[in-house]
């Protein structure tokens, strides 16, 4: 596979549902300064190896990921490159691959584009996205209103049908990923069903996925402690802070173990003192049980705080003006580390980002 | 303190009693100027001087007044409800009971008919639009026209008794029903919506566990409207069956006979079932919502 054409390669990994390495290796190389320029389409999709895997920051698994995983390390990142080739690689795609490989990426979108008729004329929410999201990683979406975030978020949990370009999550459609439940997703309000108390709202997808009761309470138990909300399984929503809801939403959205975490602006509604505290947990809870996530927000520090990636986007149409490396921040982010240098340079750079997208132009 | 307790707290009770009051004598003085002609000529027929207090008095005591007084009808009801033994034909509760059961019957059918339909309403594009018109249109034929037709072709068919009355009462309360779910059963909105999608729910998990939950405010505020047209279509449909028992032959039986008062006491012994009915659909509205977690009334939060 040395020196291949991308666009083949493209070509022939999406055919064959992730099983080969990722041809989006190169969008997660880091730059000399930690970063990545793309163009105004999406990454760089010249050729080159898959230097993610092999990047200083790289976000380790932790080893005490939950039992509750049947599958432990599908995918894993930190799994040994040869037992990543035995098992990734089936032979007649990929007789002896010279090169390590990265893993197959979660999140695979190319030239994907979602365009709405409206009465006023077409309205390019997504135009030629780009993106390879690896697993294990914390990737942050931001922008301003219209910037198409919140919409490749929605395709990536078929929630919204693409109008262009090729999407894979977790190596097969969106639609099918949907269909067999591979990712949990946190809205930007709660939506906490209001008949139900909090323990039965965590239930809510083990009795639509058919688990037996016993193994219901077990999970919502396990998970109502990893959001630190024990006490509360039996009040209803309304009994609940706005931070205690969406903290309840989260639990809903891990309690099946879903590989993907989508999140959408999740504490956009809360106020940042609460914020600082539910993100200083999320990063927590994400180092706990090594998901991927993927994070909508509109706050600068927030997305530099939490990823591994910032994704930069800029409006109409949407589209990805900069991707930000946030992995030499480390994994270990007290919330002092905002006011560190590296911190500030970070954010700056993603203030850059949006002010080259005109996210500043009123 | 609970808000049984406040309901009848003095900060309440005195404009209560005062509306009461109020139509008290509105009562009395539409019996009074209703019956004055009346009694002022049975009074000369009867060869008596027609002073004012002597009419006055008469018109409170007439049997068959035209605007009876209400202690004429307060009598009339304790009468024929404690006075007469039950099974009686000229007990009211007897006929109550009669007419309450076609009621209960035709609003157990017609709100289950009236749910099934706005299920299918929501879940199918075609029976929205092959069915709302029948329906709609369904319910601007008067009921009154309608009644007899089916009393007589159920009875040709060999069905008398409790079930065309039940099939009138259902008619005219399913309506409510299906309306008011077809909006309840759409009411979850785009994220609770969503959720289940990202789910993959089926579209059965979909109605239990999201859209009836969420329909259950409007069923039982279509169900308080329903239960009233039930007995309304009940006493209805028993004005053509030659008044034979319950409150609407009671009416019927009053007006060939001149009895006003019988009907005046018949009428609020259909309006005490009716409002009994509404606050029995109120109190299982309230178990409901204390069961589901609704937030008490005037809490804090």
């Amino acid at each position: 596979m040395t020196g291949p054409r991308p666009a083949s390669v493209a070509t022939r990994t999406l055919r064959i549902a992730g099983r080969t390495p990722s041809p989006f290796g190169p969008a997660f190389a880091a730059g000399a300064d930690g970063t990545e320029n793309a163009r105004s389409g999406g990454a760089k999709m010249s050729g080159g190896g898959p230097a993610f895997l092999s990047s200083p920051g790289r976000p380790r698994l932790p080893d005490d990921r939950p039992s509750a995983d049947p599958k432990p390390t599908e995918r894993s990142p930190a799994m040994s490159r040869a037992g990543a080739l035995a098992l990734k690689q089936p032979p007649e795609f990929e007789p002896a691959a010279p090169r390590p490989v990265p893993a197959a990426p979660v999140i695979a979108a190319r030239g994907l584009s979602l365009t709405y008729t409206t009465a006023d004329g077409p309205v390019h929410a997504l135009s030629d996205v780009d993106l390879a999201v690896a697993p294990g990683e914390f990737v942050s979406f931001i922008g301003p209103s219209g910037c198409g975030k919140t919409t490749l978020l929605r395709c990536v949990a078929d929630l919204e049908r693409p109008t262009g370009g090729e999407l894979t999550v977790n190596g097969v459609g969106a639609e099918a990923a949907r269909l067999r439940r591979d990712y949990g997703f946190v809205f930007q309000a709660p939506a906490l069903y209001p008949w139900r108390t909090i323990a039965r709202n965590v239930a809510l997808p083990l009795e639509i996925f058919g688990l037996p009761r016993a193994e219901r309470r077990e999970r919502v138990a396990r998970y109502l402690d990893l959001v630190q909300l024990s006490g509360f399984a039996n009040k209803f929503p309304w009994q609940l802070s706005g931070g205690m809801q969406q903290r309840a939403s989260i639990a809903r959205a891990l309690c099946f173990d879903p590989k993907l975490l989508l999140m959408d602006e999740p504490f956009g509604a809360l106020d940042e003192i609460v914020r600082d505290h539910l993100n200083a947990q999320l990063l927590e809870l994400w180092r706990k049980t090594a998901k991927t996530v993927l994070f909508v927000t509109h706050s600068i520090p927030e997305a530099v705080y939490l990823s591994t990636r910032v994704v930069v986007m800029s409006p109409r149409p949407g589209r990805i003006v900069d991707i930000v490396d946030c992995t030499a921040l480390g994994r270990e982010r007290p919330l002092e580390i905002r006011e560190t240098p590296e911190f500030l340079r970070l954010g700056q750079r993603v203030r850059e980002g949006l002010r080259a997208g005109h996210a500043y132009d009123a | 303190m609970t808000r049984e307790a406040t309901f009848f707290s003095r900060g309440r009770a005195l404009p209560v009693a005062g509306v009461v009051l109020a139509l008290l004598a509105g009562w009395y003085l539409a019996a009074l100027l209703g019956n004055w002609n009346g009694a002022a000529d049975a009074l000369a027929r009867a060869g008596a001087a027609p002073d004012v207090r002597g009419i006055a008095a008469a018109t409170m005591a007439q049997e068959r007044p035209v605007v009876p007084a209400p202690h004429q009808v307060v009598s009339e009801l304790w009468r024929s409800i404690v006075g007469m033994p039950l099974g009686s034909k000229r007990s009211l509760l007897t006929h109550a009971w009669v007419t309450l059961s076609a009621t209960l019957a035709g609003f157990a059918i017609g709100s289950l008919l009236g749910i099934a339909l706005a299920i299918a309403i929501v879940h199918l594009r075609s029976v929205e639009a092959s069915l709302m018109p029948w329906i709609v249109a369904s319910q601007t034929v008067p009921i009154l026209a309608v009644a007899p037709i089916i009393i007589v072709a159920l009875g040709a068919a060999g069905l008398t008794g409790l079930l065309p009355k039940a099939v009138i009462a259902a008619y005219l309360c399913f309506f409510p029903v299906t309306v008011g779910m077809v909006k309840g059963l759409n009411a979850p909105d785009r994220i609770q919506r969503d959720l289940m999608r990202t789910y993959s729910a089926s579209r059965g998990q979909i109605l239990a566990r999201l859209r009836w939950p969420a329909a259950l405010p409007y069923l039982f505020a279509s169900l308080k409207i329903a239960v009233a047209a039930s007995l309304v279509g009940t006493i209805v449909a028993e004005l053509p069956t030659g008044a034979q028992a319950g409150l609407g032959a009671r009416l019927l039986a009053g007006s060939y006979y001149g009895q006003t008062i019988q009907i005046w006491a018949a009428l609020f012994a259909a309006a005490a079932l009716s409002a009994l009915l509404v606050q029995g659909i109120g109190l299982a509205e309230a178990a409901t919502a204390r069961a589901l977690g609704a937030r008490p009334a005037g809490s804090a939060r």
